[in-house]
């Protein structure tokens, strides 16, 4: 990922004048070999979390973006190391979990440039157990198993970023962020629930669920401190 | 074609009702346009593919059926359709306009979301965007199965953003396909 790119945005989000968005403009056009600039306007208008949209409350969208980036980090992590796992993804799918692990490694780095945008400080991640203490031990050896908690991470992922858009309602770019993250783990989860040979839905419209209900089904795959 | 941002033609409204009003047009389209696959398969479909197909008529009936008895009064009337461009014998050109449809779905749902005001309505279209994406990986891994496709980098940007696109624009995507006239001009802006 190039984060000269979003240190770009950044500086752009940060200061809002023309001069530094040509900058960053440049920077794109520098560093962002595969990304048209017009394909970019969008980016950063997607980027500009910083401004009179801003959330009244800040420290909501701080939290919000704060928990985001935790279920990123947790997918990336897994996905990182399921890749690196040896015999466990066959052949055939490795390109299909490289394609979601690519994209949670960009939410992870879009969303700390973001939370960096309003203010808030991006913390380490915490170490994962993605045993989920114990109850996966075959995770990263068994293929099967592997899909059943990739499964779990992208639905619960949909669920959280759904529950969470409301949040976001007075920040227009936050929200449309959101938005636009929210759909593509929907994609994944589709593709994985596919590859466990499963319908890639459950019905004609996805439940919510609340930030706390998805922080105790992520707990047991949280090392302790 | 479809008239737009003109005095004449089916009016969307204003605020949240023209949102959910253009929310309603897509998903009339989306539900003709699979009532008309699953009436008459194309030959040599799958038995996924018809189960496929099928289940996304049905999610596409019900996302309409939602937005019309949650605008009430105000929403539009029943649209008609143009599918001349579309050989339903084919599986090709059934399952590529498919998937046109639910990428233009997701990418109008997400330039949609900041437009609405109540959030009741903003998780109404979550509950619904987030099956149209669904639907639009499987039909991409249709066409091209076990690759990046399903959420290829034509969809999501490299920010790992998926598409989104405004009103608008997503107007003039389906324009071809619709016979009504629309009048769009009430949809807010961004």
């Amino acid at each position: 990922m190039n984060t000269q790119i979003f240190d770009s945005i950044g500086n752009f989000d940060a200061e809002g004048n023309s001069g530094t968005r040509r900058a960053a403009f440049q920077q794109l056009a520098k560093h962002g070999t595969k990304l048209a600039l017009a394909a970019a306007t969008p980016l950063l208008a997607s980027c500009a979390l910083i401004g009179p949209a801003i959330a009244p409350d800040t420290g909501l969208a701080k939290q919000t973006l704060a928990f985001a980036i935790l279920l990123e980090e947790l997918e990336h992590a897994f996905y990182v190391q399921a890749l690196a796992a040896p015999g466990l993804i066959p052949p055939s799918d490795r390109v299909v979990i490289e394609q979601i692990s690519k994209h949670e490694g960009a939410h992870v780095t879009f969303l700390n440039t973001g939370l960096t945008g309003i203010g808030g400080s991006p913390q380490p991640a915490p170490q994962f157990d993605f045993t989920g203490g114990g109850k996966y031990p075959g995770v990263f050896r068994n293929y099967r198993t592997f899909l059943e908690v990739a499964q779990m991470f992208e639905e619960n992922g949909v669920k959280a970023y759904k529950g969470q858009a409301g949040n976001l309602i007075t920040s227009n770019s936050l929200l449309t962020a959101a938005l636009r993250i929210h759909s593509v783990e929907a994609r994944h989860t589709a593709e994985i629930r596919h590859l466990r040979g499963e319908k890639s839905w459950t019905g004609a419209f996805d439940e919510p669920a609340t930030k706390e209900q998805i922080l105790r089904a992520t707990q047991p795959f949280i090392r302790k401190a | 074609m479809m008239a737009q941002a003109q005095g004449n033609g089916v009016n969307l409204g204003t605020g949240d009702i023209a949102v959910l009003n253009f929310a309603y047009a897509l998903e009339q389209l989306e539900a003709a346009f699979y009532i008309r696959v699953t009436s008459s398969f194309y030959s040599g479909a799958s038995s996924r593919e018809r189960q496929v197909l099928s289940d996304i008529r049905e999610h596409e009936v019900a996302h309409r059926d939602f937005f019309k008895r949650t605008i009430g009064a105000s929403a539009i009337p029943d649209l008609e359709f143009n599918f001349e461009s579309v050989n339903f014998r084919d599986r090709q050109s059934v399952l590529t306009t498919a998937r046109t449809f639910e990428d233009t779905g997701v990418a109008a749902y997400n330039g949609a979301g900041q437009l609405l005001r109540d959030p009741n309505h903003l998780l109404a279209a979550g509950r619904i965007v987030s099956v149209e994406a669904r639907h639009a990986a499987v039909l991409r891994d249709l066409l091209a199965p076990r690759t990046a496709a399903f959420a290829g980098d034509d969809v999501v940007d490299a920010f790992g953003l998926g598409a989104v696109e405004p009103p608008g624009k997503i107007m003039q995507t389906v324009a071809p396909f619709i016979r009504t006239p629309i009048n769009s001009a009430g949809l807010p802006k961004a």
